[in-house]
């Protein structure tokens, strides 16, 4: 009974936002001072009814939500709710493992991304990744961010490219005598970032980051994050973190999953509460929300 | 003056951390595990020994220079010449034939089966090639001189010997497929997800992800099934001995017949050359050769795959 009556309040909360019904109507402000409308006006993203299968065990149900241009959004939630798997969804790295499976309809700027004639070559492209582990390949830093170039034969000068992304990504000062070392021999925070130079190096529009920080020490966290915030003027940016205080410092819109039981004791994730970061955190609509942030649940 | 208080050491039987338990088993379980290690050491010590001193006895007769840079390999003549070059250039044209079958056709079912097959036929297809591994090699063999040179190279060079390179080669390339396969896709298999899964990300097809990620990180293991292939090439006995032909025969042309080092080895082994005589020692004056060839072979792909290693974290 209780499972039933907290699914309808879901329900009830996720098209308050899309109505922009009851809540604060004034802006929130996300943290690198950016007016965070309560409407998505310029979307990178439409999910609509968005459901994914790992063969017969659906992971994610019925997820409707918006990725906003130029924003970062922050998916929280406990683990096994399926962020990773929604996540990966959006630039069809899910099509790599057998039996997975996406329902509903997923766009990118209104093109719809699992349409029979879409390349998932040319989605990843567009659409970069990180990972929780810096999985940086076993080459030189210098080859580590030509990589993504060469394979897709872009046509540049690699020296200026390969300093540019290093740049950007805060690590041009620390390797630029080294370019011609081992990737490996940079420390897991150096890795983290050149895994981003190496992202933004094939010149995506949007990055999706699955707990970039999980294995990074505070000091590496933090410079991860400044340069995420460097970034979100030319990248939209989605991030999966466990870290509340990450996703309250760095993101604009914060979208909380957590996993529902059906009656055969199947775990779904689902959508619970979406909205610019300020109010979910400081005026949640959820109980379940409330207290996944304030650390009495998950 | 110090404040702290001096540790003072508590009488022996009520230290805490005291040894309360023997642990027998672990002692009897490593001096098992020593034991083994000791036998395999000492067995390849037995081998240098018993390969080492009738090579001595030989070396004493015929000299080393003799052996190694004359022609004339004829043991069993009224007049013996013991020139090893004949055996060389037959092991050296036969094992390039195998190799040149054995290390594309691995490499290229290796990348196949980790980074293209789905994991059915992989489960299927991998224990398939494992098993090959265990045919006894008289059976290629035979396959080498009945059907590759019979029905495959005979109708298609027509002055090509009944005994031949060619045919052994080929079919010791076929034979070695699994061995390199087998090998060079698990370490492949071992290359993290997390490095394809980067490459994906990136925009990379399936194609650029082996050929780029996957290859260049599971290199050493890669290096390292193909070095066992060679060797095995090089030790290979009966195909060479049933389809070859048994005459040394210092050529280059693979259409002739020709006798490897382990073809003479066995031949003379189990002929009736007399104990302790020149021709029976000479038995064990190549086997040294082709031991510290091997050996040589051992010790350089262990610097190469040094030298390429690619750790993961
Ligand atoms: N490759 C897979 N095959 C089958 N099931 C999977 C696979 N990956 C994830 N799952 C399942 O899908 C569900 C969601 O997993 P997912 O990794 O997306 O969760 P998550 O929210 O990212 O968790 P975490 O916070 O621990 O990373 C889990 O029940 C998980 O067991
Ligand atoms: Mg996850």
């Amino acid at each position: 009974m209780k499972q039933m009556r907290d699914s309808e309040a879901a329900k009830q909360s996720s098209s308050d936002m899309s109505t922009t019904g009851r809540m604060d109507v004034a802006a929130s402000l996300g943290s690198h001072g950016r007016e965070i409308p309560e409407t998505i006006s310029n979307v990178v993203f439409g999910l609509d009814n968005v459901q994914v299968f790992y063969g017969d065990f659906q992971a994610v149900r019925d997820v409707s939500m918006q990725i906003g241009r130029n924003e970062i959004t922050a998916f929280i939630g406990p683990s096994g709710c399926g962020k990773s798997t929604l996540l990966r969804s959006f630039n069809r790295m899910n099509d790599l493992i057998p039996g997975a499976r996406v329902a509903g309809s997923l766009t990118y700027h209104g093109y719809d991304v699992y349409a029979p004639n879409v390349d998932p070559i040319e989605v990843r492209r567009r659409i970069g990744m990180v990972f929780q582990k810096p999985n940086v390949f076993p080459k030189s830093i210098y080859e580590n961010v030509a990589y993504g170039p060469k394979v897709n034969k872009m046509k540049v000068n690699m020296d200026d490219l390969v300093e540019e992304c290093l740049t950007r990504a805060a690590l041009w000062d620390e390797v630029k005598d080294d370019l011609k070392k081992s990737a490996y021999a940079l420390s897991g925070g150096q890795q983290q970032r050149l895994v981003i130079a190496r992202c933004i190096a094939v010149k995506p529009d949007v990055i999706l980051m699955d707990e970039p920080c999980a294995s990074l020490d505070p000091i590496a966290t933090a410079k991860v994050e400044d340069l995420m915030q460097e970034l979100a003027n030319d990248y939209t940016i989605v991030i999966v973190t466990h870290n509340m205080q990450q996703a309250a410092r760095v993101s604009d819109r914060t979208a909380f999953f957590t996993a529902d039981v059906d009656s055969a004791g199947v775990r779904h994730g689902r959508l619970v509460e979406y909205g610019p970061t300020r109010s979910i955190f400081t005026a949640p609509n959820d109980p379940r929300t409330e207290d996944y942030i304030s650390g009495r649940f998950g | 003056m110090s404040t702290l208080a001096q540790a003072t050491p508590a009488a022996a039987d009520d230290n805490p951390l005291r040894q309360v338990k023997a642990r027998n088993g672990e002692k009897v379980i490593k001096a098992l595990l020593a034991t083994a290690a000791a036998v395999s050491v000492a067995t390849t010590f037995g081998i240098v020994i018993s390969l080492l001193v009738p090579s001595i006895t030989f070396f004493s007769e015929i000299s080393i220079t003799e052996f190694l840079f004359t022609t004339t390999w004829t043991p069993l003549f009224a007049n013996p010449q013991y020139g090893v070059l004949p055996l060389i250039a037959g092991t050296f044209v036969i094992t390039i034939i195998a190799i040149s079958v054995a290390i594309p056709l691995g490499l290229g079912s290796a990348v196949y089966l980790s980074e293209f097959a789905s994991s059915k036929v992989r489960r299927t297809v991998k224990p398939v090639l494992e098993v090959l591994e265990g045919v006894p090699t008289v059976v290629y063999g035979f396959f080498a001189l009945e059907f590759m040179t019979q029905l495959i190279l005979r109708p298609i060079f027509p002055g090509i010997q009944v005994f031949n390179a060619l045919s052994a080669g080929l079919v010791m390339g076929i034979m070695i497929i699994p061995t390199v396969a087998s090998l060079a896709e698990d370490a492949m298999s071992a290359v993290p997800g997390g490095l394809r899964d980067g490459a994906y990300a990136l925009g990379a097809t399936k194609r650029q992800t082996a050929l780029r990620v996957v290859i260049p990180a599971a290199l050493s293991g890669i290096v390292a099934a193909f070095v066992l292939g060679i060797s095995r090439a090089i030790g290979e006995t009966m195909v060479v001995t049933v389809a070859a032909g048994l005459m040394p025969n210092l050529t280059l042309n693979p259409f002739e017949g020709m006798q490897t080092m382990t073809s003479y080895i066995a031949a003379a082994a189990s002929g009736d050359v007399s104990t302790g005589s020149i021709e029976y020692q000479s038995i064990f004056a190549v086997g040294l050769l082709l031991f510290v060839i091997t050996f040589a072979m051992n010790a350089l792909s262990i610097r190469l795959v040094r030298k390429y290693r690619q750790t993961y974290q």
